[in-house]
């Protein structure tokens, strides 16, 4: 942390970035810090316990504006880092990642590459929770599923927390805004409010990096994470993709093969 | 205003009589790992242990989303359907805490300043509200700094205060508040003397309204607005869980020939709550949402319908992803 | 009596339309419940919102003048999803209303002064309604210029009201398209409104300026009529934020204070000194 703090503080004072997008400590756990100054930089904090998907901000124009910025970063923000990158709204040269390795070291990366290396030595697994909640919900039967979500849907008010959180939701028009025609009811119901998460998920197909940050957001405690955490290893298999691994041959629902295995898609 | 005992059996009693009179019952419940505000038919199901409800009492009179009307076409012609106040179940909110009952009170100011509103109306009409102070706080409480206490009884139509034997101070507040007694009158008994504030959680005063008043009258052009905006995701945790914010969205649900128009709620943090249809957004940057959440909160309407719009309760600072906690900003900006 | 729902629209039957320029249309619109005709009264500034049911509300002025009973009309441009629904909509068929809403231009107090109307585009619509408003009780007015200026010839509305209003000898009517909008017809000015405003330079003298327009407009117009003398109390807007109540409830039109669909939408300039400019 120390080594974290004085890097900060020297990037800053040497112009070489205008922010180092970190954590700092906040009201119950640590909290995002804009850190623009080398003074800023003793509040820098990063341990286990951040796990605030800070590349959420990365994409922001009106945070992110000309100047290099560096972000600080777990394993999950260097996945979804690497998502950006392969959907190409990250600029390498305006980005520089620290990230802090197992034996406490202080690593710097300035390429796409250099944190794929990184990140390929660590196999995306289920946590307890998620092992836990998926294991009950992989037992129930299609009925018992659809009951389950439809219950935990109906509590959902649309405050859009799991989007706002999201990465890789940086659509400056999301498809719940468009009512020419409208795609989705924008209102709060049981229904609709299945409407919207069905949607969201489909938009993560083979982009979700299962960070679980849309889930940690979720004011009222829907597990929405689980959603797009199942389908990306449901899919995963099935289209050759490494979960957790960027999708370097494109994103499975906006890309299509001439040998593709299906027919209905040729 | 009158003032009772009632024992640990008589709440029992009392509570049950709500329940068979056949009004609805909400009360906290603590089920997949939150306490909220759902119907109840028995005292066992109410939480216990727990220093708020994740979301507040505002839908009951607010819902999240509501028909204002219906129509029809026929033949070129139109049938409107009103909203029909009769169709408002009595309900009985059951161990609200303070901070939850006083946001009836800015709520009420929005909806009914100039024009009044009938949805709302209605649903205020049918509601009472039991509430219980508050023997405990955690760090994002503020009522006492918002012109409020753990033993305020504003938008209460009775207040219990419990007691150690399990009983409770009975605290008779409105005609409503009578009619809900008058369900078991044999559990109220003449008070015991016992002083209410013996009872109640010491939280102090964190910063003084109007000092933070004369702050932002000045604070349009600030910096802090940015600097403690720029984690802000912009997403609706903070209103939709907050017990006075009533920005609301109207939207039709169209079938065929027939259709409800609907109001649901909106927040003003939301990108494209003031976009205009030329493109034009008059607050483009999340930093100018939230200077509007909070002086609207802690200025506009102090000034405009004589009431804070924020009742201390702490719920935006929870529910927040991102930590945006309001009792520091608000304190900071005193400080200013 | 039982209390009100301020959204229950009146029913509305369109009995005219008229196509002003391309995507652009005049409804004139009739009540359906003849106490509610009768009962109805409204200013010039005030609007209403506007329903296609299946489709939902749009925010748009009163275009017609108050002195012109029995009927009310608006003039809109299909943009999106109710503008479109309503645009549909064909002569003879119901449409809903909720109005009047919002403060009004104070023409009690502009007797016996001089007018100056300045419109840019779509913006015509609500200085149309005093325009008439002013023409049918002439008497109370001096002179009366109108500047009206628009992208090209095609999106001038209200194309038979201009030759009317050019045509009256109590009416200075000047017309202008942007430089490239005009045709070989074109016989009015080639600028930009502000450009014309200057040109024209109506003096300041007893005389209240009103102006409707694109932002854009309004924010190069004002420095003129500085120039030309006006003071901030001579020059009227309207404003037109985006709304959904239409009665200071719904937040979205909530500048500084002000609710702009209760307070305005009618300002003049020293009252818009007193909100932020950026909000609006």
């Amino acid at each position: 942390m120390k080594k974290l703090r004085e890097r900060a503080a020297e990037l800053l004072s040497q112009g070489v970035v205008s922010l180092v997008l970190g954590y700092e400590e906040g009201t119950k756990r640590p909290r995002p810090l804009f850190c623009r100054n080398s003074v800023n930089a003793e509040k820098l904090i990063f341990d286990s316990r951040c796990i605030h998907n800070l590349a959420v901000y990365i994409t922001k124009k009106e945070l992110v504006g000309k100047e290099r910025f560096a972000v600080t970063a777990p394993i999950s923000t260097l996945r979804s880092i690497m998502q950006l990158f392969v959907e190409n709204q990250l600029n390498e040269e305006k980005l520089l990642v620290l990230t802090v390795d197992l034996n406490g070291e202080l690593r710097e990366f300035t390429t796409f590459d250099e944190i794929a290396a990184y990140v390929a030595q660590f196999e995306l697994k289920r946590g307890e929770r998620e092992q836990e909640l998926l294991s009950k919900i992989e037992g129930m039967t299609r009925e018992e599923r659809w009951k389950f979500w439809m219950e935990e849907m109906s509590h959902c008010f649309k405050c859009y927390a799991c989007r706002s959180a999201c990465p890789l939701c940086y659509c400056s028009k999301c498809v719940v805004e468009v009512n020419r025609p409208q795609w989705i009811n924008p209102w709060p119901a049981p229904l609709a409010n299945m409407e919207w998460h069905i949607n969201r998920a489909m938009h993560m197909v083979g982009r979700c990096t299962a960070c679980g940050a849309c889930g940690d957001a979720c004011p009222i405690g829907i597990p929405i994470d689980l959603i797009t955490r199942k389908m990306m290893e449901d899919m995963a298999p099935e289209f050759g993709y490494i979960p957790g691994q960027p999708a370097k041959q494109g994103n499975a629902l906006s890309t299509w093969k001439l040998d593709d295995r299906e027919q209905f898609i040729r | 205003m009158e003032t009772k005992y009632i024992s640990q059996s008589g709440i029992e009693q009392w509570f049950d009589a709500i329940v068979t009179s056949g009004k609805r019952v909400f009360a906290p419940v603590n089920s997949r790992g939150q306490v909220d505000f759902k119907p109840v038919k028995k005292l066992s199901e109410v939480a216990d242990e727990y220093i708020q409800t994740t979301q507040s009492i505002k839908a009951s009179v607010y819902p999240k989303a509501e028909v204002l009307f219906s129509y029809e076409k026929v033949n070129g012609k139109v049938n409107l359907t009103d909203f029909d106040p009769e169709s408002v179940p009595e309900t009985v909110l059951w161990k609200v805490h303070p901070c939850d009952a006083a946001g009836f009170k800015p709520l009420s100011a929005i909806f009914n300043w100039d024009t009044t509103d009938k949805l709302h109306n209605a649903h205020l009409a049918k509601t009472s509200v039991i509430s219980f102070s508050c023997s405990a706080a955690d760090e994002s409480c503020f009522c006492t700094s918002v012109n409020g206490s753990p033993g305020n009884t504003a938008g209460s139509d009775i207040q219990l205060t419990m007691l150690p034997d399990g009983g409770a101070i009975v605290e008779i507040l409105s005609p409503k508040g009578e009619a809900l007694v008058a369900l078991s009158p044999s559990v109220f008994v003449a008070d015991k003397g016992e002083k209410k504030e013996k009872y109640l959680v010491d939280l102090p005063v964190r910063f003084n309204l109007e000092e933070v008043n004369a702050k932002l009258n000045k604070a349009f052009n600030s910096t802090v607005w940015k600097e403690q905006s720029e984690r802000c995701l912009g997403c609706g945790a903070c209103a939709f869980v907050c017990p006075t914010c009533a920005c609301f969205d109207i939207q039709e649900d169209a079938h065929g020939s027939k259709g409800r128009r609907i109001r649901c709620w909106d927040a003003c943090g939301f990108a494209l709550f003031t976009l205009h249809t030329s493109g034009h957004n008059p607050r483009e940057h999340q930093s100018q949402r939230w200077r509007q959440r909070i002086l609207h909160k802690f200025f506009y309407m102090p000034e405009r319908l004589s009431v804070v719009g924020c009742t201390g309760c702490g719920r935006c600072s929870r529910a927040c992803p991102v930590d945006m906690n309001i009792l520091e900003h608000i304190t900071s900006i005193a400080k200013q | 009596m039982s209390e009100q729902n301020t959204y229950l629209p009146y029913l509305m039957t369109i009995e005219k339309v008229i196509k002003e320029a391309p995507g652009v249309k005049t409804y004139r619109l009739k009540f359906q419940d003849e106490a509610e005709a009768e009962a109805f009264e409204f200013k010039a500034g005030q609007f209403g919102e506007y329903s296609a049911f299946g489709e939902g509300e749009s925010t748009f002025c009163i275009a017609s003048s108050p002195t012109r009973k029995g009927y009310i009309e608006c003039t809109f441009r299909d943009t999106g999803r109710v503008t479109s629904g309503l645009a549909s909509l064909e002569e003879g068929s119901t449409m809903g209303f909720r109005g009047p809403y919002g403060n009004v231009f104070p023409m009690e107090e502009w007797k016996g002064k001089n007018l100056l109307f300045i419109a840019g585009g779509i913006a015509l619509p609500p200085m149309r309604c005093v325009i008439w408003n002013a023409l049918d009780l002439r008497e109370n007015f001096k002179d009366i210029t109108i500047i009206y200026g628009a992208k090209t010839v095609n999106d001038l509305v209200y194309k038979s009201e201009l030759k009317e209003w050019s045509d009256r000898p109590d009416v200075k009517m000047v017309t202008t398209v942007d430089p490239g909008g005009e045709n070989a017809d074109w016989k009015g000015e080639i600028g930009f409104v502000p450009t014309i405003v200057e040109k024209v330079a109506p003096s300041a003298e007893n005389t209240i300026a009103i102006v409707c327009g694109p932002p854009i407009m309004i924010k190069f117009t004002f420095p003129v009529l500085e120039k030309l003398g006006f003071k901030d109390d001579q020059i009227y807007t309207t404003l037109e934020n985006r709304m959904k109540c239409g009665v200071g409830k719904c937040g979205r039109c909530n500048v500084g204070k002000l609710y702009i669909c209760k307070d305005g939408p009618v300002f003049s300039k020293e009252e818009l000194n007193l909100i932020p400019a950026e909000e609006y």
